[in-house]
């Protein structure tokens, strides 16, 4: 599935212009990113959390050749899934 | 944020449509990912990430309150990479 078929399906269950269907699901996904960004995190109840972690300096290894390397303060971003979804997935 | 406040915001953008038409909208984009998840497909968004299922194996689990074994049966869960561009927003590098 890609932004495509979400669109597709926005267009044929609400009966929105193809061209709104597409602007609305793309500004969804710009709103979440744009939140994100700003490390806010982002909550869809029934689908699952997505938030901005802070991960501290600590040295890695290159796991191909062994060789220490110094890996930098950064933020990442992690999605927790909701149990409803999770049970819709082994229901 | 949470989904209602998603909701606001798309409609503060597309105010010929009623923030009622805004949140079908909305759900219908997350229940068309759990439906593709469901069915095993992976989903694509470019910019922003991939959803695909990841099969947990069957195995002994504890309880931690009690410590008594449990089963746990094989199951699946939901997996999420950021994609390229999202990954590198949210990180200090770029912005903030």
């Amino acid at each position: 599935m890609t932004k495509i078929d979400i669109i597709q399906n926005v267009y044929e269950k609400l009966g929105f212009s193809k061209k709104d269907s597409a602007d609305i699901v793309e500004s969804v996904f710009d709103i979440i990113k744009d939140s994100l960004s700003q490390g806010d995190k982002v909550k869809i109840s029934g689908f699952g959390n997505f938030m901005v972690k802070e991960k501290r300096a600590r040295r890695g290894r290159n796991p191909q050749t062994g060789q220490e390397i110094s890996i930098t303060a950064r933020r990442v971003l992690t999605f927790k899934s909701s149990q409803v979804l999770r049970k819709t997935l082994n229901g | 944020m949470t989904k209602r406040d998603l909701i606001n915001k798309v409609q503060e953008k597309y105010k010929i449509y009623s923030n009622k038409d805004i949140a079908c909208a909305v759900n219908v984009i997350f229940a068309s990912m759990t439906e593709a998840m469901k069915n095993g497909e992976r989903t694509e968004i470019r910019g922003f990430g991939n959803f695909t299922i990841r099969e947990r194996k069957p195995r002994l689990g504890r309880n931690p309150k009690s410590g008594l074994q449990v089963k746990l049966s094989e199951r699946k869960t939901p997996f999420f990479k950021t994609g390229k561009e999202l990954r590198n927003k949210v990180d200090y590098k770029n912005g903030l």
